[in-house]
């Protein structure tokens, strides 16, 4: 198998795949914020920040940060032109409302019917849901985008999710650094294979059992 | 009728175990100044409702770090760590809300609704002890009106009027926590003379505010 990083990379640009111009798109922080950097020559996105604004740009240059710009994350950013600013009201009806083609979220855990959990784990980690449930309710596409398995090692992509979830049967597609997974109403699809990943390898590392068709 | 005032005058109207809204996300649009003055007071058992509770060290988290707040309703805390301390410890009493869901349960009160249907926390644990209905064959949650005492906001001009202007992603929840408290109070960075803020312009009804209090004028660098 390639290295992690190659991997990784593989991901970002599979993701970067999904959009055509024009998509209105919520970018989650992490592995989903580089999905930006990584689109296609000529496809350009509408991308909206849940705390408000719509054309988000790419950090400023040092020394021309604005304290009133800052992405979801509270990281300053930049609003390209085009761009427009608005109360979060109006922020998650357009969320809520399906105005959003397509949200791109990490995962701690992913199962079969569609089902994420992403937003706390009990006893451990509870920082709250934020615009995470709303998001993955109202947009109309969900893609999960995150390692196939956790840092310990720990299955991520399971038959069902065991941690309190972020909203119920509304992930579309998995995509990984081991492939691409369609939720079906039958189970999950298994449609790609990163480089030098063999079916067999993705399985191995996965609790649901993957199909090849739908 | 808006009237300007002093900071030191403003907070003084806001007493230990009221409700308290406030403005900003992640600090951004928070009014800080107005913060500092409630921490200054030492005020005590604050029902708090917010997005976050800011990033540890800015105004915000000083209300959870200087123990302010006994209640706090809020969408996100992972940015203040000693709010989740303060939870863990059962210090804190936290509840924590899919943020479409507070804005609309804030601007419910605000627009006099008893409350709104919403398809977010459908299957989740948020969905726990709220009625559900059906409508149109899809499943809601009802989640009820938010009011507060006291509503804590941040505008980027105002004319003496009240009629507000924010800047960037500064909005967030001001606009619709400015209709849903009994008594808004709101840092300006710039107050002018009415008339001097085209109507077209206004993106909170001035009718809203109470209070003005002038903030010393932000450095805001030139970006187009």
């Amino acid at each position: 198998m390639l290295d992690k990083e190659v991997r990784m990379e593989w991901l970002v640009n599979r993701v970067a795949q999904e959009f055509k111009t024009g998509d209105v798109v919520n970018l989650g922080i992490g592995i989903p914020t580089k999905v930006a950097n990584a689109l296609p020559e000529g496809i350009k996105l509408i991308l909206q920040s849940e705390n408000g604004y719509m054309g988000v740009g790419p950090a400023p240059e040092t020394g021309k940060e604005d304290p009133d710009t800052v992405n979801a994350g509270g990281q300053y950013a930049t609003i390209l032109p085009g761009g427009c600013c608005f109360d979060s009201a109006t922020s998650f009806a357009i969320i809520r409302g399906g105005h959003v083609d397509a949200t791109v979220l990490g995962a701690l855990q992913v199962d079969e019917e569609g089902n994420l959990a992403n937003w706390m784990i009990p006893g451990k980690m509870v920082p709250g849901m934020g615009g995470a449930m709303d998001l993955v309710v109202g947009a109309r596409r969900v893609i999960v985008a995150m390692e196939h398995t956790a840092k310990n090692g720990g299955v991520k992509v399971l038959k069902k999710c065991t941690l309190p979830l972020t909203a119920a049967k509304q992930v579309n597609l998995i995509i990984t650094d081991m492939g691409v997974m369609e939720v079906t109403p039958n189970g999950l699809v298994l449609t790609e294979m990163a480089p030098g990943v063999t079916f067999e390898g993705v399985q191995a590392c996965t609790e649901a059992q993957l199909l090849t068709e739908a | 009728m808006a009237q300007v005032v002093s900071l030191e005058e403003a907070i003084s109207k806001v007493q230990n175990g009221m409700t308290v809204m406030v403005g900003g996300f992640i600090g951004c649009g928070a009014p800080d100044q107005l913060l500092e003055e409630v921490c200054q007071k030492g005020t005590k058992d604050l029902k708090l409702i917010a997005n976050d509770t800011g990033i540890l060290g800015d105004a915000m988290s000083q209300l959870i770090v200087k123990r302010c707040v006994s209640k706090l309703i809020a969408t996100h805390i992972g940015t203040n760590k000693e709010t989740g301390r303060q939870m863990s410890a059962s210090e804190l009493d936290v509840k924590l809300v899919p943020q479409g869901t507070l804005v609309e349960q804030i601007r419910a009160a605000g627009a006099g609704l008893g409350g709104i249907l919403t398809p977010t926390g459908i299957g989740t644990i948020v969905e726990d002890g709220k009625q559900k209905l059906v409508v149109n064959g899809t499943e809601y949650l009802l989640e009820l009106p938010i009011r507060a005492n006291v509503a804590l906001l941040n505008a980027y001009k105002a004319d003496k009027a009240g009629n507000l202007v924010y800047r960037r992603a500064a909005r967030n929840f001001n606009p619709v926590m400015a209709m849903a408290a009994d008594l808004v109070i709101v840092q300006v960075d710039n107050i002018v003379e009415v008339g001097e803020i085209d109507p077209d312009e206004v993106m909170t009804p001035g009718i809203f505010i109470d209070y003005l209090v002038q903030k010393k004028p932000l450095e805001v660098p030139d970006v187009g």
